[in-house]
């Protein structure tokens, strides 16, 4: 059995989260959390971390040059870099609405890209 | 291109030469190697206008000065520069030190400077309350006062361009040759053709007498390291504070500047680099530890940044100002060290003299002696501050929220005679970025109105012309 | 002159809900005057995610935050100026501002809200030697460049200070393709969210180094290298440790300031700890009728917690308005023990509701008690398992326990490591 000590970033808070993995690396308990969702992120973080990705796309035809993006839902760790070089590529013609999908099913991850703000 | 006068370096005293030069019916050219007036030597000094005790009697610094500091405030007022008449004091700690101040008394008796006094500790006390209570006695120097250095240089080039004066920038002279009767300088703009050269390139006047094979004098880089405090503690002195001089320099002094900050400084360490101006851990430490021996209540808590500038010391100890042994149409104004800023309207009067020996000047009809003052948006009263903005939009949004400084006083400052080009040449002109946020909320905005004025895209946009550049390609 | 019961300083999240709250509170005429172009104030270039897990139950982004206050203020007659700077607030509470389409205004109020935020503490607070070269900013005026106007600062950064605003421009410029050197920690611990250096650090290899220093700059034109070195104990750089390090870009995040020029002007005395005007439990600061909230008052690391301090100003204002405002007979608090400060500064003993004690640590502690205390009296304690000076902590006083507080009374919250 193994001992892991993590700082959850599930939300701003920073709670402490002890989570005991089995030889066979599954999950034996989470505790130190203060919510579900840090038991989530424990799990996940054990097995298959995730992040959320926030950064810019290029807007075209608008008074912005650019405007913020989000994946929808957290993105596997290992492909982030990955997704910035797809974003990097993609503009969004103006105007653009706050939610409006910029890029959808990124790298094949299920995950949209979001727009988080208008741009006009 | 040909001129009858270039002037080497738009210093204080190439910008003040200049100025003087633009009342006369001559071809004018005004060279710079930077980005914008006043880069070196003149935007990094105390900012005093010296009563002329100092200088040793019968010395062209002496004379200078003197006449300088008579001549300063009708200058301002003729520019719009402030000036404020504060005087100052040379503060002693011991009775060996208040010797001191009552030989260098003398001195200023003999060198002719009005409103000298020696006071004791009492009077001092009352004339400067934050004194240190070591403090014994005073050297009480009335027609001593503060101006802005690089306010005033851009002021004298603003009023030179208007009266016809060329201004070159990014223009560093490299060779100097004499061909036919004439100099043809070598420069990073081209070639210039002139009849005449004043040398006023401040640190690198030997190197550019060198050109011409004059080796008659060296100039040695002397730094000196500053702390300028926050607004809220310009009050700590009333009076420029000096302590006793030595060989060095004046020493440690703690000034209000004529903006309401407080000026602490400098440091004086000869260093070969002269383009040097870095500031040191051991400097600031220096300069804290000393000027709180004056005025005690000073901290660096209040600082809100450091400077260094490096002054032209000559080997010949005294100002050199008068033609070069080695061509005849070559003309040095070298090794202007302090008393330089309080000396340089005498200076620009001294060097006009000399040049109309060999060079016909007709006095100009149309000449304008008077600089438009420009707006100052912080100091209107609402009724005038609405008038402006009924004359133009731009005077109503505001930029630079810590000095209140609009985007049409911005806007003023590119578009002026010898505009700004740069962030740190509208820093200079405008005051936009200079208080206490130091440009971390309207940096970006200054970039992007100095962007549309030039017509160049943001990312071309310098803090001060060169290499200087502040954000680089497109995100995306 | 205009007339309006309530004009509120800055659209940002804490002007938004200040506004908003007002309203719901009954006052009729309010105005926001923002000085940017548009509302949200520092929310618009933080664009990254964690913002309204606590008011909204889920995980935005900056402009999305904002973005849901904007839609509630259009749904509202509350008033907006935008691109619209405050340059005065007169004894009468007379308000002059100035923006390019009306010139002048002057607006005659009955209640100011104070919601101007904080701005970045720059370099020359920080004694740094060396050069004035280019390629020096504070991370806010990168994280505008590249989030708002889209360009890059630099390509080799390094990073001085931990706070939260460089954790999250070390993770920005990373995906940017930036190379972050390191991020430089004066203190022994990071000023920032533990999520962030997890987030921002520790998924891109980015060196956190703590007990160490930028001490100088090196560059002519634009920045070529800093040189770092170790710190003792007393905070001062440690000779010989000194390791010169190259980069084009040097970003500052060392701290945050209330940006308090408008209230100082007004002669409002600023707490010498949290730089902010001294409140009461309704945010009414000194002046009757002025309230402060949000980071003008103290620096949040958490939105949410602006908003809430927000709505209680809002709600304050609007008692005041409505001349609902609770006699001034006061308890003090006073914060000792590694409690830095605490807002609110005083509390009337007769208020209405119970009180969040807000306050920060000086020092990191683990498994401490908090204690709060009157004349030697325990009014109550609360465990933690961890306390860090970057994270706002607060612990509440019941009503009843503060109409018990004899008036004078100093309330004191202190660390039991």
């Amino acid at each position: 059995m193994e001992k892991r000590e993590l700082v959850c970033v599930a939300c701003p808070l920073g709670c402490r989260i002890t989570v005991e993995i089995g030889d066979d690396k599954s999950v034996l308990s989470v505790t130190g959390n203060t919510c579900k969702r840090g038991e989530e992120y424990a799990k996940t973080e054990c097995t298959s971390p995730t992040r959320m990705l926030t950064t810019t796309v290029k807007v075209t035809g608008g008074k912005a040059v650019v405007v913020p993006v989000k994946s929808a839902s957290p993105l596997p760790k290992g492909l982030l870099m990955d997704c910035m070089k797809v974003i990097n590529k993609a503009s969004a013609a103006a105007p653009v609405k706050i939610g409006d999908t910029v890029i959808s099913d990124i790298l094949g991850t299920g995950v949209d890209i979001i727009a988080t703000n208008n741009a006009e | 291109m040909t001129y009858d006068v270039a002037v080497v370096g738009a210093g204080v005293i190439g910008g003040l030469i200049s100025r003087e030069l633009s009342r006369y019916d001559i071809k004018v050219a005004l060279l710079e190697k930077c980005n914008d007036v006043a880069m070196g030597t003149t935007k990094a000094n105390s900012a005093i206008v010296h009563g002329g005790f100092d200088a040793m009697p019968g010395t062209l610094k002496a004379q200078m000065n003197v006449k300088g500091t008579v001549l300063m405030p009708e200058l301002c007022e003729k520019l719009s520069v402030p000036y404020k008449n504060n005087g100052s004091l040379v503060v002693a700690f011991s009775d060996d030190e208040m010797e001191h101040v009552r030989q260098l008394y003398d001195r200023g008796v003999k060198n002719k400077v009005p409103g000298l006094s020696v006071i004791g500790r009492d009077k001092l006390r009352s004339i400067e309350p934050e004194i240190s209570p070591e403090a014994v006695g005073a050297l009480l120097c009335e027609s001593a006062g503060i101006v802005c250095p690089y306010e005033l240089t851009i002021a004298a080039v603003e009023n030179a361009v208007e009266n016809g004066v060329e201004f070159i920038r990014n223009c560093e002279v490299k060779a100097v040759n004499s061909v036919g009767g004439k100099y043809v300088l070598e420069t990073t703009a081209g070639e210039i053709e002139t009849s005449f050269v004043i040398n006023a390139a401040g640190n690198f006047s030997d190197d550019l007498a060198g050109m011409v094979g004059d080796t008659s004098f060296k100039i040695i880089p002397r730094k000196g390291e500053y702390y300028l405090l926050d607004k809220s503690v310009g009050n700590l002195a009333v009076h420029t504070v000096f302590q006793c001089p030595n060989e060095m320099g004046k020493g440690i002094l703690v000034t209000p500047t004529v903006d309401g900050n407080l000026l602490i400084g400098p440091t004086a360490v000869n260093i070969d680099d002269k383009s040097d101006t870095d500031t040191t851990p051991e400097g600031l430490d220096e300069i804290l530890e000393k000027a709180l021996k004056s005025i005690p209540a000073v901290s660096v808590r209040n600082a809100i940044t450091s400077f260094a500038g490096v002054r032209s010391h000559p080997d010949t100890d005294d100002f050199i100002i008068g033609w070069s042994c080695a061509a005849d149409r070559f003309l040095n104004v070298a090794g202007i060290e302090s008393p330089g800023l309080s000396s340089a309207p005498a200076i620009a009067l001294r060097v006009c003299e000399i040049l109309s020996e060999k060079l016909s000047m007709p006095e100009k009809p149309d000449f304008k002696d008077t600089r438009k003052p420009p707006v100052r948006f912080r100091h209107l009263n609402d009724e005038q501050r609405e008038e402006l903005i009924r004359q133009n939009s731009a005077y109503g949004r505001i930029v630079c929220r810590c000095e209140t400084i609009t985007e049409g006083e911005i806007i003023d400052a590119v578009r002026a005679p010898a505009g700004a080009r740069d962030v740190d040449g509208v820093k200079r002109r405008t005051r936009a970025g200079m208080g206490r946020c130091q440009g971390g909320f309207c940096s970006g905005k200054v970039v992007e109105i100095l962007s549309r004025e030039l017509g160049i895209p943001m990312n071309e946009v310098t803090k001060f012309g060169g290499g200087s550049k502040i954000i680089y390609e497109r995100t995306k | 002159m205009l007339n309006y019961e309530l004009v509120v300083v800055g659209g940002g999240p804490a002007g938004m809900a200040a506004a908003l709250e007002a309203k719901d509170n009954g006052v009729e005429k309010i105005i926001i005057l923002e000085r940017a172009q548009t509302l949200g104030g520092i929310l618009e270039q933080c664009i990254h995610t964690g913002f309204g897990l606590h008011y909204f139950g889920e995980e935005l982004s900056g402009p999305e935050y904002a973005g849901r206050f904007i839609d509630l203020l259009e749904k509202t007659d509350i008033e907006v100026k935008t691109d619209t700077m405050v340059l005065d607030i007169a004894s009468d509470n007379t308000v002059t501002a100035v923006n390019n389409k009306d010139g002048l205004l002057r607006i005659k109020t009955k209640a100011v809200v104070l919601a101007m935020g904080c701005r970045e503490r720059p370099r020359g607070a920080l004694s740094i030697a060396g050069s004035r070269c280019s390629g020096i900013m504070t991370a806010g005026t990168a994280q505008k460049y590249v989030n708002i106007e889209g360009y890059m600062p630099g390509h080799e950064v390094v990073i001085l200070g931990s706070g939260d605003i460089g954790l999250i421009m070390a993770r920005r410029m990373t995906l940017e393709g930036a190379k972050v050197k390191m991020v430089c920690e004066l203190m022994p611990y990071s000023g920032g969210l533990t999520r962030n250096i997890v987030q921002c650090l520790e998924d891109f290899g980015i060196p956190l180094k703590l007990s160490c220093t930028v001490v100088a700059t090196h560059g002519k034109d634009r920045l070529e290298g800093v040189t770092i070195a170790k710190v003792g104990a007393d905070l001062k750089p440690i000779p010989g440790t000194e390791e010169y390090v190259p980069c084009d870009t040097l970003l500052l995040s060392v701290g945050l300031i209330p940006e308090n020029e408008l209230s100082k002007n007004t002669g409002l005395a600023l707490d010498r700890v949290t730089n902010g005007p001294s409140v009461d439990e309704y945010r009414e600061t000194e002046r009757a009728g002025v309230f402060a909230c949000g980071n003008v008052l103290q620096v949040h690391d958490l939105v949410d917690y602006v908003t809430e301090e927000s709505q209680i100003a809002g709600k304050g204002a609007a008692k005041y308005i409505k001349g609902e405002k609770i006699s001034s007979e006061c308890a003090e608090t006073h914060g000792e023990g590694g409690v830095r400060y605490i807002v609110p500064q005083r509390i009337n003993i007769k208020t209405d509701s119970d009180v969040k004690l807000y306050f920060r640590v000086g020092a990191v502690f683990e498994n401490a008690k908090i204690v709060v205390e009157c004349d030697g009296a325990e009014l109550l304690s609360k465990k933690k398992k961890k306390l860090t000076p970057g994270e706002m902590e607060y612990v509440t006083l019941k009503q009843a326990v503060i109409s018990q507080l004899p008036a004078g009374s100093v309330i004191t919250v202190r660390v039991e490591a």
